[in-house]
């Protein structure tokens, strides 16, 4: 057996410089900075590194438990990406928090090694080291901020709820290894033509899990707490990147090892996307606090990208890939703006906050308003065509009702952004906050609201990319 | 004669399983329990996959227990170090006092 190393570089590569950015923060002095920094510098080189992998077709390694394919290509440079943007904007806020240890980017860059595993996984067994490899990670820069109640109680939680449904997850993997014999993705499709009552209860199980990594209504209830709580970097992390893997892997667990069991998850996953949708819209009209407001309106914007996924067909992934793109970005605009309510070293996050910033600072207000407006789902903007796609694809396999659903909750949500708007607008103003923000913080909000408004001109090109894509 | 059967160690793991899950939403008193709760699940899942393993004539769900311990070892540790740092700064750990974070 000789395997092409060359195929894992990208996780390799992560791994040793882990291991190496440890050693220089324990035996040199006051390194943050430079472990900052390098770690930023390391997430670049591994894009760069799995760019260089694009051009490949489908390879399976390590007798065929990882998978190096178009999806895992792209979700992979999406992650590190966004890491990127993640790490380079929260420097400040740290630094005030005074949590500004080494042990936070290589926290970041530990789960963002699990999720590269988590995405290429084609073997239960890695699907589950990946997935651990990532959670253990997050439990500990939930609770990041020790000395703070909130911080170390939203840790507790998450572990505890993140736990279980590891334990969920993992039952449904024994049970799914039992009736097909096999723990290889490819192989237990093959054995999947007569289902058997253990094989549904599998599915059912490992869909909870599932369901709870992504925070999908009914297994929502640790996002609006964990959110609150951990510190906003962490929530800013929280947001963005686990989101994507486990989207990855939802995609890759439907449409690989259950491809022949549609009739069993397709009604599972419309009924969880359908409670998401309405629960996000519903549910978040009444928060005061922002990070809380940003957990309801997640749970809603997952909601649409598993209905995507519902619909079982090439088309309907592709679309939710572009979603949660899209979603990616409008999320990191509307943190960079969250970032900018800063007076006197405290930030600020409730929504009164927020009252009258139109008249103190015109620019912020202008791109939170697009990035709200964006985020409703209103035209021409970014995620108005992320809707759209979805709802298509939804649409083109005849499911009328997910759409209608679908649509009056977006009207609904459409409610909530609209009274943020209404605030910043139109209420009385209140003291001035800093202007003094950093490059790298102007750079991500300039860049994502520029994405934002003008998407509509080329909206082919992150099309074409991702319509190359070969799910089944 | 009687004989021990895959049905029977399934059985097995089934109830250790609902002990576990039902162990973790019933309990109000401490958060230690929940950490046992959760070991408890994790060890019915091994149980469900070594008599799979073995029924069936296949390494790897061996394989795949090895996994789960040395996963279940690392979780119990980070999950005793994050109830330490909530007990120094909220002074319990009684389940029904964990609150602060509502809206």
């Amino acid at each position: 057996m000789n395997i092409d190393f060359n195929l894992i570089l990208p996780e390799i590569f992560l791994s040793l410089s882990i291991m190496s950015l440890l050693m220089i923060g324990v035996f040199k002095k006051n390194s943050s900075n430079l472990v900052f920094n390098l770690s930023i510098l390391t997430l670049f080189i591994l894009a760069a590194l799995i760019l260089n992998l694009s051009s490949l077709n489908k390879i399976l390694i390590f007798n065929s438990s990882y998978v190096i394919d178009d999806v895992a290509n792209f979700m992979k440079i999406l992650t590190a990406i966004s890491a990127i943007f993640v790490l380079s904007i929260s420097t400040d806020f740290l630094k005030s928090l005074k949590i500004y240890q080494i042990e936070y980017p290589i926290l970041i860059l530990c789960s963002i090694l699990g999720m590269m595993v988590m995405i290429s996984s084609n073997d239960l067994i890695v699907f589950y080291i990946g997935l651990e490899l990532q959670s253990l990670a997050l439990y500990v820069l939930a609770a990041f901020n020790r000395d703070n109640v909130l911080s170390s109680e939203s840790g507790l939680k998450y572990f505890v709820l993140s736990a279980l449904s590891s334990g969920l997850l993992l039952y449904g993997c024994s049970l799914i290894y039992g009736f097909t014999g096999s723990t290889n993705f490819n192989e237990i499709a093959n054995n999947t033509n007569q289902v058997p009552y253990g094989l549904t209860f599998g599915i059912v199980f490992i869909l909870v899990g599932l369901a709870f990594k992504i925070s999908a209504v009914p297994f929502h209830m640790w996002a609006p707490d964990v959110y609150q709580g951990s510190p906003t970097s962490v929530t800013l992390f929280f947001a963005l990147v686990p989101k994507i893997a486990a989207t990855c892997v939802f995609i890759r667990f439907l449409y690989v090892p259950f491809v022949n069991m549609i009739e069993q998850w397709q009604m599972i996953i419309i009924f969880i996307s359908i409670a998401s949708m309405i629960f996000g819209a519903v549910a978040a009209i009444g928060q005061k606090n922002l990070k809380r407001l940003i957990a309801y309106s997640s749970i809603g914007h997952m909601g649409y990208s598993l209905a995507g996924i519902a619909t079982g067909s090439s088309e309907g992934a592709q679309s939710s890939i572009i979603y949660i793109t899209i979603y990616v970005i409008m999320n990191l605009a509307l943190f960079c703006c969250l970032f900018m309510l800063k007076r006197n070293n405290a930030y600020f996050e409730n929504i009164e906050d927020l009252s009258g910033l139109s008249k103190n600072h015109p620019i912020l207000s202008l791109s939170l308003l697009v990035i709200l407006f964006s985020l409703a789902g209103i035209p021409p903007l970014a995620g108005f065509f992320a809707k759209f796609y979805i709802f298509m694809a939804v649409i083109e396999q005849s499911m009328f009702f997910l759409a209608i659903i679908g649509l009056l909750s977006t009207v609904v949500a459409a409610f909530y952004y609209l009274r943020i708007i209404k605030i910043i607008y139109f209420d009385p103003s209140k003291e001035k906050y800093d202007s003094n923000h950093s490059l790298r913080l102007r750079i991500s909000l300039i860049v994502s609201t520029i994405f934002l408004v003008f998407y509509f001109t080329y909206p082919n090109s992150l099309l074409g990319i991702i319509s190359k894509i070969n799910i089944i | 004669m009687f004989e021990i059967g895959l049905g029977h160690y399934l059985t097995l793991g089934a109830v250790i399983f609902t002990i576990g899950v039902v162990g973790i939403f019933l309990n109000r008193k401490n958060i230690i329990v929940i950490l046992m709760s959760i070991e408890l699940i994790l060890l019915s899942v091994n149980i469900n996959l070594v008599s799979f393993s073995i029924f069936i004539n296949d390494l790897s769900g061996q394989i795949f227990t090895l996994f789960i311990l040395t996963v279940a070892a690392a979780e119990a540790a980070i999950g005793l170090a994050i109830i330490v740092v909530y007990y120094r700064n909220a002074g319990t750990i009684r389940v029904e006092e964990i609150d602060k974070l509502k809206g």
